[in-house]
């Protein structure tokens, strides 16, 4: 095989590797808002098994990104691709962290009814998921709209967390019982609210490959 | 006024070249296509690009090295500095001020001390104090002083090829150049040499302008300020190193440096 149809093919797999760490997370977020909405408490604490594959393929990308920058000492948008490719897999890692999080939590949670409906959580959790899905996808497609609408998603995911904390906020001062399952569901709000600025980096790093200029929003 | 200040301040060029419109035919065949560009002072540009595209061309235009081949047509405009150096100038004083270095290091059959005094001899410095102080400053400067201080009468054919090639370095120094052209200057070089001559180049630049003919990319990656890119006697693309290497604007800039093209 040619030096540079290895270096194609390392570039594919590359791409593989990322579309399937990526499908791995949104399967975890997935279940953990599935176990929180069912008080599942055996989904939730299943998600931290599906957490030690996505840190297998956060190793193995990174290395595999490392060798290729070693051997073929790549420039232009062979150098944008793999440095973002780096970049990418420690917010795609805490995609997986967060969810584990929210299904530890979900498992130490009573199993009785939730203290509040969990309307706003649902919909954060399902805009997580496909913030996630999306973000990854703009990378894989080199879709910079889609990277856009990503971004332009985190103010939604914003708007709902501080809803989810107002009300929280309300029925804790309503009755202090309702104090500690508050702080549990305040957290899972967090880490769902955390997922979305990771997309947002991914979405970031997108553009980057796209235009060589790398921006926050 | 010491001699080898005398040498530096009856240089009548800068050390920015300005190209505008410039076409080179070698009879029927065109070398160099319309090419405009500006390269600033103090820095270091790196021409890439396949060989045939016109690159080390355009670089011995800067000292006229074109007029010695046979057939070889110039138009356009070459400036240094303010003056055009395809209209009336003096040649030698041209070539004095804008040093070269080939692809293969080509020490004057003689010893290391008159390799160096060699050039400052030529332009009337014959006294022996004078003589030991350019050849001490510019071995110094091209960082071989220590290693060549002890052997100065030995013979340049008996260094090594990277010593050989820093010694060509120091020659051109010796007449306080304005200007080093380098066409593959390391392309013959293990990597340690070639590591010295990229830390040299990067001292150099404080005070020298530098134009480098590389097909090392990772080369010009490391050392350039600027890097004009080529191909079949156009230049393609001119701009910010970082920016040519990460972000080409041209797709056929793309493919070359990525290993595309063709």
């Amino acid at each position: 095989m040619s030096v540079r149809r290895a270096f194609e093919e390392e570039l594919a797999e590359l791409k593989a590797q990322l579309v399937e760490m990526c499908r791995i997370t949104e399967g975890m977020i997935a279940s953990a808002i599935t176990a929180l909405i069912n008080r599942d408490r055996a989904l939730g604490k299943s998600i931290g098994e599906m957490d030690k594959r996505v840190d297998e393929y956060e190793l193995s990308i990174e290395k595999r990104c490392m060798r290729i920058l070693l051997k073929q000492q790549p420039v232009a948008k062979d150098f944008r691709y793999v440095s973002t490719a780096l970049k990418m897999i420690t917010d795609i890692e805490r995609f997986g962290d967060q969810a584990s999080d929210i299904g530890e939590l979900v498992y130490s949670m009573p199993e009785d009814n939730h203290i509040k409906k969990l309307n706003h959580i649902y919909m954060m959790g399902n805009l997580a998921v496909k913030m996630v899905r999306d973000s990854v996808n703009s990378f894989i497609t080199g879709d910079k709209g889609l990277a856009d609408n990503v971004i332009k998603s985190d103010d939604v995911m914003d708007a709902l967390f501080v809803k989810v904390r107002d009300e929280l906020v309300f029925l804790t001062v309503q009755n202090s019982a309702n104090g500690e399952r508050a702080i549990a569901l305040m957290m899972i709000a967090k880490y769902l609210e955390r997922i979305g600025d990771h997309a947002v980096n991914v979405a970031e790093w997108t553009k980057y490959n796209e235009t060589g200029i790398h921006e926050k929003f | 006024m010491r001699k080898r200040e005398i040498i530096k301040a009856q240089s009548p060029f800068g050390q920015s070249i300005s190209v505008k419109n410039a076409s080179l035919w070698y009879k029927d065949f065109q070398a160099i296509k319309n090419i405009s560009m500006e390269i600033p002072e103090k820095h270091i540009t790196a021409f890439i690009g396949p060989s045939g595209c016109g690159k080390s061309t355009l670089l011995k235009c800067f000292n006229r090295m074109n007029d010695l081949v046979e057939g070889c047509v110039v138009k356009g405009e070459f400036k240094i500095g303010d003056t055009d150096i395809y209209g009336k100038i003096d040649i030698n004083e041209l070539r004095k001020n804008v040093g070269m270095v080939f692809q293969k290091p080509n020490p004057f059959p003689m010893s290391i001390y008159d390799n160096i005094a060699y050039g400052p001899r030529t332009f009337g410095i014959h006294k022996r104090v004078a003589l030991d102080e350019i050849v001490e400053g510019s071995l110094k400067q091209a960082a071989m002083w220590e290693e060549l201080k002890d052997r100065l009468n030995k013979s340049a054919l008996g260094l090594s090829g990277g010593q050989q090639q820093r010694l060509c370095i120091a020659r051109a120094l010796a007449v306080k150049p304005e200007i080093i052209l380098m066409d593959e200057p390391t392309s013959a070089l293990d990597p340690i040499s070639t590591g010295k001559i990229e830390e040299l180049c990067d001292n150099l630049k404080k005070t020298t302008t530098i134009v480098i003919v590389t097909h090392n990319m990772q080369q010009a990656t490391r050392i350039s300020d600027k890097t004009g890119f080529f191909l079949l006697g156009e230049l393609i693309e001119y701009g910010d190193t970082e920016q040519i290497f990460t972000s080409p604007k041209d797709e056929r800039t793309e493919k070359y440096i990525t290993g595309r093209f063709g």
